[in-house]
């Protein structure tokens, strides 16, 4: 019998349904990524990275929960490509979370769910930044002359001839050459005046606004690794926050054990010094620092201490003066302890007499407590 | 493009026929060729309309994303209705479209004749675009969230359907209306085959196992058979154990509204009627790569045709590193058996086989010495290769097909403890659960039972009751008794 055959093509250009969905997956993750903000902010491979625009951080996509047998307690069946014999090994287990594809790249079901959606460093971002705001912004630490600002925001069919976009002049060009049907013998493209397009600006006011950060730490010799760490992650933080809300930030580095120095970043983050503490010494630092270089008229001022609070205890009463002053001319002071016990120390407790709310005082216990710090700073 | 489609027409007809000469028989089909945008979209949904969820978006983003990067490749979709759907992705050469025809061909011969396929709707593309727009309809009127978030739960367990639904009386739920006239016996005594969770298949498989089931020595290995034959007899009521979690949601569960049921009664529909594709990937796929081989040396190709379909078929049947691709076992044991038997046997085969007895029956020692198969699990942080015995392989490929792959959870009653909770227990056959995903899971199946759920599992050979109430999920021993009895 011969066979009816109906082939057919249809135009679906206009098909969604797969984008709509996933978007709609989108959303959810980033619901999800909110709720695990505190994990995910502290991820090495996000802080170490240095916040390059395009770099992606690996993100599960959500998780389709439901009665499935544990992948590893499983007895799996795989094929080699030579005749394999009990003990031989296949593969170590993938550390958590990290690497992509699938976890043993074996069966079917469990292994799925380690795809990963990427979310961009940005998305992650501006999710971050939402919750967080400017506190006791300034506003007139604008400085009064603006000067004007061009922005390029627009593409027209006229303009300068030094302000062409090629790119989009050339794929006019393709364009009209397409549709007119007519292509070139000899495959050249030509621009006619109807092709050009030009790049246009606007002037806008600018209103220079600068912030500084003075990032204080403590580098005595009880500041570990993960007391580093954790305030790396801090500062990695603010100052894509700060960027955000303000033209320039400026950030200086100042270490201190019993005396106070200015250091660079790499230095700052890794060098650890020994010795005892005097926290009085770096606020000192930072209010002649303040005096040399940014004018509180002129500045949004951030500083931002990080210690152990092992301070030596005749030096407290000093530091609270001094912090007093700090809090004076700076918008927000975040006082910062990385303790790994569940005891304050004298410090916090010397310095929680300042009742002004510019004055920030956390203590970070934990990894995913960065978090929270941020919110407490930045609220 | 016109002259494309003409050609294609034309073989599409003459390998129809080539197809049909040599036996295979099957409803005619509707090819379309779509861009891969589309064609992405309905593998993700399985079907070309179905109802929105996200999931099917996270699908879509996956594969759509392999097709990009040039990781993989879908040629064709095949719908089982009649008329068949095949859709052929836009780009396909002409050489691939015509092995792809020749695979599709044998899908649907599979469909039409496979018995675990013979009772699929086969007016399935209208039935889900309706549910498509109820669903949607809902959407509208009680707010996307609400819906999304109940759906949410459903599909977790959307599992949980009775597998068996081809055998037996023919059951017609989705009459909701009858269903909840129908009274518990009936709804009982309709369901045709109940699970016993003590007498679980695992038994003839379970030898090595270190899972002790058996309360008394067991004389011959169809003891428990002879059993359960004189328990029936007896008439002695036996606690029922309840294997379709949606149906009984459906019927039993104390809050649920009109809309809610109906959607708990859409997505059933939906799964069973995916079931018997998913219990005969590897035989299906086998199957139609078989079959489109044998029929691609009908055709009279050039030279450059040839060594193209060479490569797209040895890309087909590619081993992949460490799991089993279907495509390539299934189609070894069917050429394995081409061998020996005479291809009306083989017909007779793809009627009455799933994966599961394909592989108990028809996976030689040959072949799994051939194919260099071989057991692996976790030892320590290695997957380490556990064995290579022939018949040991076979077991546990067989292990994992049972049940498609999903544990088996049934309800026992519902009125656990007396305060109306709903217990479920986890047919423990040897592997224990995902302790994250069942205390997930369970959280979801509360929020659809409303009232506390409990569900019975074995963990590292303890037996643990977890019950969820209240957002919050609990574990405990089971109690001291029960345990002893277990031993």
């Amino acid at each position: 019998m011969a066979d009816d055959i109906i082939i057919s093509r249809d135009d679906w250009s206009l098909h969604r349904k797969g984008h709509l969905d996933q978007s709609r997956h989108k959303e959810k993750v980033e619901e999800v990524i909110k709720q695990q903000m505190g994990d995910l902010i502290v991820d090495e491979s996000i802080i170490l990275s240095d916040g390059k625009k395009n770099t992606k951080i690996p993100m599960r996509s959500l998780e389709e929960f439901r009665f499935r047998y544990d992948f590893n307690k499983q007895n799996h069946t795989g094929q080699g490509s030579k005749k394999m014999a009990p003990g031989d090994i296949l593969g170590r287990e993938q550390a958590a979370g990290k690497g992509r594809g699938k976890g043993s790249g074996a069966g079917e079901e469990p292994g799925q769910d380690i795809y990963e959606a990427e979310v961009s460093y940005e998305d992650l971002a501006n999710i971050l930044f939402e919750e967080l705001r400017l506190p006791n912004l300034d506003d007139k630490k604008r400085p009064l002359i603006a000067h004007d600002r061009p922005e390029f925001n627009d593409v027209r069919k006229k303009g300068l001839m030094a302000n062409v976009d090629k790119k989009r002049t050339l794929l006019e060009s393709i364009k009209r050459q397409a549709f007119s049907k007519k292509l070139d013998k000899d495959k050249k493209i030509k621009i006619t005046p109807e092709d050009l397009r030009f790049k246009t600006w606007e002037t806008r006011p600018n209103f220079e606004t600068n912030a500084v950060i003075l990032a204080m730490m403590d580098t005595s010799g009880s500041m570990g690794q993960f007391e580093k760490y954790i305030s790396r992650t801090f500062f990695f933080w603010m100052v894509r926050f700060l960027r955000l809300k303000y033209e320039n930030v400026e950030m200086r580095f100042l270490a201190h054990h019993t005396e106070a120095k200015e250091v660079t970043e790499e230095e700052f983050f890794t060098r650890g010094e020994s010795g005892g503490t005097r926290c009085s010494s770096v606020y000192k630092f930072a209010l002649d620092l303040i005096e040399k270089d940014y004018p509180p008229a002129h500045y949004n001022i951030y500083p931002v201490h990080f210690t152990d609070g092992d301070n030596i205890g005749s030096d407290n009463s000093r530091a609270l003066t001094l912090m007093k002053n700090l809090v004076e001319v700076s918008q927000v002071v975040g006082y910062g302890e990385i303790l790994r016990t569940h005891y304050s120390s004298t410090l916090m407790s010397t310095l929680k007499r300042i009742s002004d709310p510019k004055l920030r005082l956390v203590t970070i216990r934990d990894r995913n407590e960065v978090y929270d710090a941020l919110k407490t700073v930045f609220s | 493009m016109d002259s494309e489609m003409e050609a294609l027409s034309k073989a599409a007809q003459e390998i129809a026929q080539v197809a049909r000469g040599m036996g295979l028989d099957f409803y005619s089909v509707n090819f379309e060729i779509v861009p891969a945008e589309a064609l992405y979209t309905f593998g993700a949904y399985g079907m070309p309309v179905r109802f929105t969820h996200w999931s099917f978006g996270k699908a879509f983003y996956k594969m759509k994303m392999q097709y990009d990067l040039n990781l993989s490749r879908i040629y064709e979709l095949v719908v089982n209705t009649n008329p068949a759907y095949a859709f052929l992705l836009e780009g396909n050469r002409f050489v691939q479209n015509k092995l792809v025809i020749g695979h599709v061909y044998a899908h649907v011969d599979f469909f039409k004749h496979n018995h675990y396929f013979s009772r699929t709707p086969k007016d399935m593309v209208e039935r889900m675009s309706a549910h498509a727009e109820r669903i949607h309809d809902y959407e509208i009127k009680y707010g996307r969230d609400k819906v999304e978030k109940f759906m949410d739960a459903v599909l977790a367990i959307q599992e949980h359907v009775d597998y068996r639904a081809h055998i037996g009386p023919l059951q017609e739920f989705e009459n909701l209306g009858k269903l909840e006239r129908m009274s518990e016996r009936q709804l009982f005594n309709q369901m045709g085959c109940q699970g016993n969770c003590d007498k679980g298949v695992v038994k003839s498989l379970g030898k090595g196992n270190s899972v002790k089931q058996t309360k008394k020595g067991v004389a011959s290995p169809y003891e428990d058979l002879w059993e359960d034959l004189s328990r029936d007899d007896s008439g002695v009521d036996s606690p029922h154990e309840f294997e379709d979690l949606l149906l009984y949601l459906i019927k039993f569960a104390p809050g649920l509204e009109h809309w809610q049921k109906d959607i708990v009664s859409i997505i059933r529909e939906e799964s069973l009627y995916f079931y018997p594709q998913i219990e005969t990937k590897i035989m299906n796929e086998g199957w139609a790569t078989f079959w489109h081989a044998r029929i691609m040396r009908e055709l009279s190709l050039t030279d450059s045709e040839a060594i193209e379909f060479a490569l797209m078929h040895s890309q087909v049947v590619q081993p992949s590193r460490l799991g089993l691709n279907p495509y390539y076992l299934g189609v070894k044991i069917w050429e394995h058996l081409a061998e020996k038997r005479s291809i009306s046997e083989l017909f007779e085969l793809r009627e009455i086989e799933n994966d599961l007895s394909f592989i108990r029956n028809h996976l030689s020692k040959e072949l799994v010495e051939d194919l260099n198969l071989f057991n692996y699990r976790k030892v320590g942080a290695h997957w380490q290769v556990t064995e290579n015995e022939w018949e040991k392989v076979r077991d546990n490929l067989v292990k994992q097909l049972v049940n498609g792959g999903h544990p088996r959870i049934v309800v026992i009653e519902r009125d656990f403890e007396g305060k109306g909770g709903l217990l479920l227990k986890h047919c423990h056959e040897g592997v224990d659960l995902d302790i994250i995903y069942l205390e997930k899971t369970l959280a979801l199946v509360q929020f659809l039972w409303g009232k506390s759920v409990a569900l019975e599992t074995v963990v590292d050979n303890k037996k643990f009751i977890y019950e969820s109430s209240n957002g919050m999920v609990s574990r405990r021993l089971a109690s001291k008794s029960e345990e002893n009895n277990g031993k």
